[in-house]
């Protein structure tokens, strides 16, 4: 555990974007107004699946209110090829046809084409007269659906990879793959007690409060500009550059405040709409999704099938593990299956496994990634199967995990070996956590019925590049530069580690999140990786500007060596404090500006529990969250409210894809429940306050030791909440959500 | 020298070996000796020198963002992980 | 045919001009250029929209911007004292019961339209008072302890 004593990090300091956010001062992507900025309007697919046989824009562009109208025929000729934007190889028509469809429209809610117009109004109204001629096509909208023999093919042209080799086979896989450890047939063979059981879970949305907004300028000089939400302006300006075939150099992207992404806003939808419009306009172009369009047409998370079998010997040894994952990607390959296939035995040292992972497209809007992306799903099958172990074998469920817990040098099936990990410690902090052992409490009422579940989960993270750059005023102030868009105060927390390294105060730091002209190649804020690697950045950054700042002190006090330490140079009789020498720099040199850019390796993983207490209206179904607690390896907590916020805020997301949400689709294809109030999420009525352990087993090879903790906290909720249920009810869950109906429908089964 | 973890799915090309020690600085050095000492392998990891689609590398258990041209130590381990996205476009093979 | 409308905002006499059709948000955002009022869902469900009208806590994307006419409107612009923040502003910033913020303006509109109502409320008081809100980031457990702070501070 970490014994490390700093004066700033483990402390919590206001964050420096707190009064612009209070006072409503702060500009999210919608509050630009750029002199003549004209609105966008996106014409969508009312079909999940159909042939485009003509589109008509001749109503639309004669409409005296607009500005341009564009298809997917504006987008420049350049050969299909692959491109890698950060999530591995996509050949570049399917990036392009999620952005405006070409032939085919492969969900309800795809977008068609896009008109730019006098006023928000008026763009809505000329978009409706836009003459599309559909020729629907029948649609499937589950993975097993999508993978039966006959099943109508999304992607003529697409070719599953089978244990990456190509085959010839058309097929609405993408991908299968096969990771393999030991023997698992021999190991099953060797187990007292063996639990198979199938699962599926829906389609559930990031959920993100601010929709997704772009403006975009395609500038007299020719040089694209776009302001948007997103979570990587880097990854939003590779994108749009590829997309339209334009140099990176002639694209800038300014992030703007965000109000929120959890992954879905690290693909790009409206960037490159507004860019063509504004082209064709020569005015800046603003497209705002509705939350309709948010919900229809920006990437959900996958709904999964998903089948787990765990083998155990009786004194509760794991023996054996096998995991089949068919994930649905929605509309375009890409279903973060591989994530899941990493997380889904992670946590345990099982010394046989076979995973199989299925990457499967359906009629549905192309998935994007949430927070753990494909783990929570997978975490929901193992956990509640081991659950049921730990019944069967009559063992406590930590005591049976712990047993089995990866420690260093775990090998997971995927090929890869732990190195420190805190999946031990999670867990006995879980165990000893009063929470584990207080009372019940008795019933609100005669139907209603209680139980206690427990369950752990656990996310890799990501390194990837980071930059950042210190500017040292004459006031000792520092200010930071850097590119990671900030969605939970981590301009603070990067500001922390600098000043840390520094011996200044939070309040001395003076730092900023800026475009991609300004800063040097930065990564999404995604994977749980910005306090890690653009935290990291700021250290070595800090590290420059100490060593300017001492030769500086050494040429002021003609000396050869200066010192540094807890805020102070001194050589001798000198001392100087870091703002009594940065007044000073002015004298006897240029000014002292720290830079640094990092490609941060060995983000370390996380690993996070839930305790969870429900009562369950046996008459209702309906499931209430009685008592809450996450508990979770962070390394190092920089700046612990920040972290706690990561695990109330993960939890609670968790608890809302266990109990309530869905994508409620029609036969059709179409989504039935395309609003908040239909879609629902989690209010403060439904949840109680929710309870923080943070551990501390530091990341070995970060300076402070930290790693991310925004993602592995929403892994374990839904299936702690399904084994509370089973705790309560005596009856399992095996699909998600776990709303009042299907509570009831395996209250009357089981 | 490095070792590199060979996939399951692999190990007919390395005579059932798990774990092989070859000389290398870099990945793609480490794949060249593979190649050279298990020359079924060829094609299976690296073609047309990129690596094959589904794969990502890994060092010592960690996703390695420059792949190919990553610097291996001698006492590193090198893995073939499972690449977040595949799918193929037939017009693109 | 545009409408004129003169109301008080913030305590200060104000007009615009408005389409009949707008909504009171729009004319925030676009007439009145205060773009410190959110929206993140246009119909009346996630409350980062919220203004007080008259006092009372409304969805300003329900309702129409020429209703207020003659009406008092706050928004969060006029929370704090000129420089000097709300002590509900100040708690909010003190307590992180904010991550992205998007929903920051809302939740701190209803919360002082709770605080007007009822000084010293209980937790599931303030949950109540606070479910039209959604918040995404938090969990809600930093907000409900920044408002019980807030009440605390504002009683003292
Ligand atoms: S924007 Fe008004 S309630 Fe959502
Ligand atoms: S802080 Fe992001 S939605 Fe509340």
């Amino acid at each position: 555990m970490s014994t490390t004593t700093y004066h700033l990090i483990g402390t919590r300091p206001p964050r420096h974007d707190g009064a612009d956010k209070v006072t409503g001062r702060a500009l999210y992507g919608a509050d630009l107004k750029l002199a003549g900025t004209l609105h966008g309007a996106i014409l969508r697919s009312p079909h999940a699946h159909a042939r485009i046989v003509s589109i008509d824009t001749k109503a639309a562009s004669q409409h005296p209110a607009c500005r341009a109208v564009v298809t997917a025929e504006d987008f420049p000729e350049t050969p299909d090829r692959i491109v890698d934007l950060g999530e591995g190889d996509t050949p570049l028509s399917y990036i392009r046809g999620n952005m405006l469809a070409r032939r085919k429209t492969l969900y309800q809610g795809h977008a068609v084409a896009a008109v730019a117009a006098t006023s928000p109004q008026a763009a809505a109204e000329i978009a409706a007269l836009i003459q599309v001629v559909y020729e629907p096509l029948p649609c499937v909208l589950t993975a097993p659906a999508a993978m039966a023999k006959g099943a109508p093919l999304l992607h003529g042209d697409l070719r599953c990879t089978e244990f990456g080799q190509p085959t010839t086979e058309a097929s609405n896989v993408a991908d299968h793959f096969r990771q393999v450890m030991g023997d698992s047939e021999k190991g099953f063979a060797e187990a007292d007690v063996i639990v198979e059981r199938e699962f599926t879970t829906s389609t559930v949305h990031q959920g993100y409060i601010e929709p997704h907004t772009a403006t975009a300028l395609w500038n007299n000089d020719g040089r694209l500009l776009i302001w948007c939400s997103t979570q990587g302006s880097f990854v939003v300006r590779d994108t749009v550059a590829c997309m339209l075939d334009l140099p990176v150099s002639r694209v800038r992207v300014t992030p703007m405040e965000i109000g929120g992404g959890f992954g879905g806003k690290v693909p790009v939808y409206v960037e490159p709409v507004a860019a063509l419009l504004s082209k064709k306009s020569g005015q800046p172009v603003k497209i705002t999704m509705t939350r309709r369009e948010v919900l229809e047409g920006s990437g959900p998370t996958p709904g999964s099938f998903i089948r787990v079998k765990i083998g155990a010997k009786q004194d509760g040894t794991l023996v054996a593990a096998q995991a089949y994952l068919a994930y649905e990607a929605g509309a375009y390959p890409g279903a973060m299956v591989a994530p899941a296939a990493t997380c889904v035995f992670a946590a345990y040292d099982i010394a046989n496994q076979t995973i199989d992972g299925y990457d499967v497209v359906v009629n549905k809007p192309s998935t994007a990634p949430y927070r753990a992306p494909g783990a929570t799903n997978a975490a929901f099958a193992t956990e509640t199967v081991l659950d049921e172990i730990a019944e069967k074998l009559k063992l406590d469920p930590l005591a049976l995990r712990l047993k089995n817990a990866s420690k260093e040098g775990t090998r997971r099936a995927d090929g890869a070996k732990f190195r420190r990990i805190g999946c031990v410690e999670v867990l006995e902090t879980m165990k000893a956590h009063p929470h584990y052992t207080a009372p019940l409490g008795e019933p609100s009422h005669a139907e209603a019925k209680r139980g206690r579940g427990v369950a752990v989960g656990f996310w890799m993270n990501a390194g990837l590049p980071s930059s950042c750059t210190l500017n040292v005023h004459a006031d000792g102030s520092v200010g930071l530069i850097e590119g990671s868009t900030d969605i939970g105060g981590s301009r603070t927390s990067i500001a922390m580690m600098a000043a840390e390294v520094l011996g200044l105060q939070a309040d001395d730091m003076r730092p900023s999140v800026v475009d991609t002209d300004t800063i040097g190649y930065t990564g999404v804020t995604g994977g749980s990786r910005t306090t890690f690697a653009t935290g990291w950045a700021a250290y070595e950054a800090a590290q420059d500007v100490v060593k300017q700042m001492k030769e500086r002190a050494a040429k002021l006090w003609k000396v050869d060596e200066v010192h540094f330490a807890d805020g102070v140079f001194s050589a001798g009789e000198h001392r100087l404090s870091f703002k009594e020498l940065a007044a000073r720099v002015g004298e006897v040199g240029a000014p002292v500006v720290g830079r640094a850019s990092i490609n941060a390796k060995g983000p370390g993983g996380s690993f996070a529990g839930a305790i969870v207490d429900v009562e369950v209206d046996v008459e209702t179904g309906k499931t209430s969250i009685l008592r809450f607690t996450c508990v979770q390896d962070a390394g190092k907590a920089i700046h612990p409210s920040y972290v706690e916020g990561q695990m109330q805020g993960g939890s609670v997301q968790g608890i809302g894809w266990a109990l309530n949400e869905e994508y409620f689709m029609s036969p059709e294809g179409r989504m039935m429940n395309a609003s908040f109030l239909d879609y629902r999420m989690p209010t403060a009525l439904d949840v109680p306050m929710i309870d923080t352990a943070i551990v501390e087993v530091p990341n070995p090879v970060h300076p402070y030791g930290v790693r991310g903790v925004g993602e592995a906290n929403i892994v374990s909720p839904p299936a702690a909440i399904a084994n509370a249920i089973h705790a309560a009810t005596g009856c399992r869950m095996r699909h998600l959500p776990m709303n009042p109906p299907s509570v009831l429908a395996a209250i009357q089964q089981c | 020298m490095p070792s590199v973890y060979i996939p399951a799915l692999l190990r007919s090309a390395t005579g059932g070996q798990e774990l092989v020690k070859v000389p290398g600085a870099t990945v793609r050095e480490v794949v060249a000796s593979l190649e050279r000492e298990f020359p079924a392998l060829v094609g299976r990891l690296v073609k047309d020198g990129r690596l094959l689609p589904n794969l990502a590398i890994g060092i010592d258990g960690e996703v390695s963002f420059l792949g190919l041209a990553e610097d291996v130590g001698p006492e590193q381990e090198v893995q073939f992980l499972t690449a977040i996205k595949g799918g193929r476009s037939e017009a693109l093979s | 045919m545009k409408v004129h409308v003169q109301f008080t905002l913030n305590g200060e006499p104000a007009e615009f001009l408005a389409e009949p059709r707008q909504t009171l948000l729009e004319c925030l955002r676009d007439n009145l250029n205060l773009t410190g009022t959110k929206e993140g869902c246009g119909d009346g469900n996630c409350g980062s929209c919220s203004v007080l009208l008259d006092g009372q806590l409304v969805t300003s994307c329900l309702v129409l911007g020429v209703e207020t006419q003659g009406q008092r409107v706050d928004t969060v612009e006029g929370i704090a004292k000129g420089s000097t923040l709300h002590p509900i502003q100040k708690a909010f910033i003190d307590h992180a019961a904010l991550q992205c913020g998007i929903c920051t303006p809302g939740f701190l509109m209803a919360t002082k339209a709770l605080l007007d109502h009822e000084p010293n409320p209980t937790e599931p008081q303030i949950r109540l008072w606070l479910a039209n809100n959604l918040c995404r980031c938090t969990g809600y457990d930093k907000i409900v302890r920044a408002v019980q702070a807030a009440a605390a501070e504002m009683r003292a």
